[in-house]
C-alpha cells in the first residue's frame, strides 16, 4: 500500500530537516565563541542531503525518501581580528571568531523549519487518507 | 446473476489506487524540496487510468513464464519527471515546493472522491444484497 510509504517519506524528511535545524542552531550559538587558535576556532556545520541519487536518476521507483550523507564542516575563512587586550589573543595580539554569517543561518533556519511544517502536514493528509480508507463500507 | 466486483466497482478502485501512488510520488517532491540534484516527478494520470482501464476490460496478458514483464513495473513507466518551472535553481534540484504542495492537497482531495464513490457503490451493492 503505498499510503503507508508516505511516513516514511515525510518521516526521512523530518528528521533531515531537524538535522539542519540543529547544525543551524549550534551554529547560531557557537558564532561568538572566541579562540586564540585556527584549529580551535569553531566553524560552520552545514549537513548534506542525498536522495539517494542513485535511485533517483535510474530506477523508476515512485517514492525516495530524503538521507542525510554527513555534517560538513565551512571552508570559509575564520575572521582573524587584532585585538591585544583579549585575554584569548595569541601572541601577536590576534583572536580567531568562528566563519559563521547569523543572516544565513537565520534564513536557513526559517527554510528548514519551514520544510519541516510541510512534511508534516503531508504526514498529517496522509493519515485521514489512510483512516477514510479503513473506514470504508463500515 | 452474480455480483461481479470488478464490474460492481467500476473505474473507482483503480482511480484510488492511481491517487494513492501518485500521493506517494507528490510526497517525495515535497520531502527532496532541499536536496541538491533531485528531479521532481509526476504521474501521468491519464496513461495511467489509460492501461487500468484496458486492465478492467479484460487485455491484461497473463504471465506465464519469469521473463515476462511484470505488470506492476510497467505501472511505473506512468512516473514522469516534472517540467521545471526555471530553469536552473543553482543546485539542480526542480522541485517548486507551493505547487506540489497545492498538488497534494488537490489530489488528497480527488482521492476523497474516489472513496466515496467507491463507497457508495459499496452500499449500493449491499443494499441489492439485502432488497431493501
Amino acid at each position: 500500500m503505498s499510503l503507508f510509504n508516505i511516513f516514511n517519506v515525510s518521516g526521512s524528511g523530518m528528521s533531515a530537516q531537524s538535522v539542519r535545524l540543529n547544525t543551524t542552531a549550534s551554529n547560531i550559538a557557537n558564532a561568538n565563541s572566541v579562540s586564540s587558535s585556527v584549529g580551535e576556532t569553531y566553524k560552520a556545520r552545514h549537513p548534506i542531503f542525498e536522495a539517494e541519487m542513485a535511485k533517483a536518476s535510474h530506477q523508476q521507483n515512485s517514492s525516495h525518501s530524503v538521507s542525510v550523507k554527513g555534517i560538513v564542516e565551512s571552508d570559509a575563512p575564520l575572521l582573524k581580528e587584532f585585538s591585544p587586550n583579549h585575554p584569548m589573543a595569541d601572541g601577536d595580539g590576534f583572536i580567531y571568531k568562528p566563519n559563521v554569517n547569523v543572516m544565513e543561518e537565520m534564513a536557513d533556519m526559517l527554510s528548514a523549519s519551514q520544510s519541516y511544517q510541510m512534511n508534516v502536514q503531508v504526514a498529517d493528509a496522509a493519515k485521514s487518507m489512510l483512516q477514510q480508507t479503513l473506514r470504508m463500507g463500515k | 446473476m452474480a455480483i461481479n466486483f470488478e464490474n460492481g466497482l467500476g473505474i473507482h478502485q483503480y482511480s484510488l489506487g492511481i491517487r494513492a501512488q501518485r500521493a506517494e510520488v507528490l510526497s517525495s517532491n515535497i520531502a527532496n524540496s532541499d536536496t541538491p540534484g533531485y528531479k521532481a516527478r509526476d504521474i501521468d494520470f491519464e496513461s495511467a487510468m489509460n492501461s487500468a482501464r484496458s486492465h478492467q476490460k479484460g487485455l491484461q496478458m497473463s504471465q506465464t513464464t519469469d521473463k515476462h514483464f511484470d505488470l506492476k513495473a510497467l505501472s511505473e513507466e506512468h512516473v514522469q519527471f516534472r517540467v521545471p518551472n526555471q530553469p536552473d535553481t543553482g543546485d539542480g534540484n526542480t522541485v517548486d515546493s507551493q505547487e506540489e504542495k497545492s498538488a497534494f492537497m488537490q489530489n488528497s482531495l480527488e482521492y476523497q472522491m474516489s472513496l466515496g464513490f467507491l463507497e457508495s457503490k459499496f452500499s449500493g451493492m449491499r443494499k441489492a444484497i439485502r432488497g431493501d
